[in-house]
């Protein structure tokens, strides 16, 4: 029987699978659909796969026209206008190294038994194996290191809870994924998420947790729903809960949903969140590791970080390091988003360059016109010009000049973009966004605000662009987290690359 | 994020008296149940806020900041459907600040607020994940992508149906 496979992944959706599946249904009344995740190649989506002969053939993007050719004498229609070839030999995926991402789009993103088919929960059994110590060693090994922005080593942060004191620990996951053009952690939860599942129970095992919480922002409804269902099966197949995989480890896993502070996205004002409270940053030390949720020992980590514990934990150390450069081991989930032509997720060792990916990958923008600036990194992240586009994916290259790649989302903008407009909504956001604990960023991004408003209409703009530094540096220096500590990158690059954005070069007063 | 209406206060004290009961033995249950009250009730009636503080354990004043912290909390029925737009960066990168306007000129509405017919919240909103296909709307649970100002009349016209 010819099996079809038409996304349910929320993006996918959104350009309009449901329908394609509802219509591969009634049109190919002897055939099967799956609907599985995506695999992120959203320029291609709806994108249908038709299965013969154990070969996968890839259709897209797929518009209800395209239907009822899709087979010719029940076999791959190859002759079909959308036809893409043999999914697995598509250059778009050739091109990855698709470690975390390995199964999101290849499987019904509920089936336990189709996760297990595809390497699923082979790192959580030889995790159970081995000693909790072993398993930290090997992602300390590995070089993982946090994917939610800060890159701080992961195995690190497990031995610190792993050597707190205390019967009760707990396992956070951060799923808040706050950043604009960011959303591998939702593709995760909605085509993978026992990847998720897997790497948090390999985590509550080795640091001696029995309790996690996954944090999930309320604008992913469909993340949320997805969660909730896998936890549940996990549960009734023995993956979570009591005696997991009948060893004496137990784990219960709970979803939460968030209600829209971009702020909670920070662990502390996460965990503060979870309790039930306003979302306000709380100070360091001490750290989450030794009193986090509840005051005790508590691991945050990114979804991304999490779901690529098991991949290491089943291949190994030495395999996950292998990809990569410099300090920057393995992977990292690229997003490309904004004014780009294809426009999607890509899984890339580090070190590629990001010229390689807004071009050879990306195609350049939607809009045929060139491209002006990208901002990598999330709202906080800093304005690159072309200058700089051949700078590696690298947490220190990028760091080198004044960039971040946080989240690894990057966003592009062609050269109709108002950057005065852009420095000006990076302030703006942060002004919305604040927890209002400090003063620099509660005050300081509304005086931002105002002061691009002036340097904008031409007001005294030598002197308030001068105003606008200062502030810039008293926010960088004086705020408590990286809200406030980093809302002056994007706008200070922004000065810096295009000084005609923020008025420099007319000499416009009042 | 259900579609809000006003409701009597009965109704209002007994769903928020059982969703209270319900989380009573769960640590830190605040957002859940102001979650449950507002996906059921469509917006956390004042009323509520004593009951809840109460079951709590906490302040009124605390419960207010709680609800007042938070973007996604109404504290006042709405209209019927909630459109979220998305304003952040990749959207405006494809015209989602037109995209604003035209919304607010078609709906005849500012940012949070309600359209006189009351079926139409407009709310900005910074990322639905959707950032590939920019630029994103939702509205209540259902995504839109790439939406111009035409496709937008289209799919209000088609929730004004429903
Ligand atoms: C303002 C702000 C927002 C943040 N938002 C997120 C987020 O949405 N998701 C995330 O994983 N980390 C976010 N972080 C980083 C977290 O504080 C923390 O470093 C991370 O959850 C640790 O996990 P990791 O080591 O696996 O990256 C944010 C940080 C700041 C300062
Ligand atoms: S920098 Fe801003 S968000 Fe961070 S603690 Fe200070 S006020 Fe809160
Ligand atoms: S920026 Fe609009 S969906 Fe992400």
């Amino acid at each position: 029987m010819t099996q079809f496979y038409v996304p349910s992944d929320s993006a996918a959706r959104s350009l309009g699978s449901d329908k394609i599946a509802t219509m591969v249904s009634e049109n190919f009344s002897d055939c099967s659909v799956i609907r599985n995740g995506s695999r992120g190649l959203y320029w291609l989506e709806p994108m249908v796969e038709v299965e013969i002969d154990e070969v996968r053939h890839a259709f897209g993007p797929i518009t209800e026209h395209d239907v009822e050719s899709l087979l010719a004498n029940g076999t791959p229609n190859e002759a079909h206008e959308k036809y893409l070839g043999v999914t697995k030999n598509l250059e778009w995926l050739n091109s990855q190294e698709r470690l975390t991402f390995a199964r999101a789009g290849e499987i019904d993103p509920l089936s336990v038994e189709a996760y297990r088919s595809l390497g699923g929960f082979d790192g959580l059994e030889k995790s159970l194996q081995q000693s909790p110590q072993q398993i930290i060693d090997a992602i300390k090994e590995s070089g993982l290191r946090g994917r939610g922005g800060a890159a701080f080593p992961t195995g690190i942060k497990w031995q610190t809870v792993a050597d707190a004191d205390g019967a009760k620990k707990y396992i956070v996951c951060n799923a808040d994924e706050g950043d604009s053009g960011t959303y591998a952690d939702r593709m995760i939860m909605e085509s993978d998420p026992y990847s998720l599942i897997e790497g948090m129970t390999i985590a509550a095992i080795a640091v001696g947790a029995d309790e996690g919480f996954i944090y999930t922002r309320a604008e992913y409804p469909q993340a949320i729903e997805t969660l909730e269902h896998a936890v549940q099966q996990a549960e009734q197949t023995g993956y979570l809960g009591q005696n997991i995989l009948n060893s004496d480890n137990n784990f219960t896993l709970h979803v939460r949903k968030a209600a829209g502070a971009y702020i909670c996205g920070e662990e502390t004002a996460l965990l503060e969140s979870l309790e039930g409270k306003r979302g306000m940053i709380r100070y360091k030390p001490p750290l989450p590791a030794i009193e986090g949720l509840f005051g005790k020992p508590t691991v945050v980590n990114n979804v991304i970080s999490l779901a690529s514990v098991p991949v290491i934990m089943n291949k190994g150390a030495e395999h996950y390091k292998n990809f990569g450069s410099g300090r920057s081991r393995g992977t990292l989930t690229v997003q490309l988003a904004g004014n780009v032509k294809r426009g999607g997720l890509f899984e890339l060792p580090f070190g590629t360059t990001l010229r390689h990916v807004l071009y050879d990958l990306g195609g350049g923008t939607a809009s045929g016109r060139p491209i002006k600036a990208v901002q990598v990194g999330g709202p906080l992240g800093a304005y690159i010009p072309e200058s700089d586009f051949d700078t590696p994916l690298d947490y220190e290259e990028f760091a080198a000049i004044g960039g971040m790649l946080g989240h690894g989302g990057i966003v592009v903008f062609d050269d109709t973009v108002d950057l005065g407009q852009m420095a000006r909504f990076a302030m703006e956001f942060c002004a919305l966004e604040s927890c209002g604990k400090c003063t620099p960023c509660r005050i300081g991004a509304v005086r931002g605000v105002e002061t691009i408003d002036k340097i904008l209409k031409g007001d005294e703009v030598t002197a308030n662009q001068k105003v606008l530094e200062d502030l810039c540096h008293t926010m960088i220096d004086g705020s408590l987290c990286a809200l406030g500590g980093m809302a002056p990158f994007p706008v200070l690059s922004i000065m810096k690359h295009y000084p005609d954005a923020l008025g420099t070069g007319t000499t416009k007063t009042r | 994020m259900a579609p809000s209406s006003p409701h009597s206060p009965d109704t209002i004290s007994s769903v928020t008296d059982s969703i209270c009961a319900k989380h009573a033995n769960t640590d830190g249950a605040l957002l859940i149940i102001l979650n449950a009250v507002q996906d059921e009730l469509g917006y956390i009636p004042k009323s509520a806020v004593p009951i809840i503080a109460k079951q709590q354990n906490l302040s009124r004043a605390e419960v207010h900041g709680v609800i007042s912290f938070y973007h996604l909390y109404r504290d006042a029925p709405g209209g019927k459907n909630t459109v979220y737009i998305c304003c952040a960066e990749a959207c405006q990168a494809m015209g989602a600040r037109d995209l604003m306007q035209h919304a607010s000129k078609h709906l005849g509405v500012e940012s949070h607020q309600t359209t006189s017919d009351n079926l139409f919240n407009l709310e900005p909103i910074y990322c639905l994940g959707n950032c590939a296909c920019a630029p994103a709307v939702m509205i209540n649970d259902t995504l839109h992508a790439k939406v111009s100002p035409q496709n937008f009349e289209k799919i209000i016209e088609e929730a004004r149906k429903t």
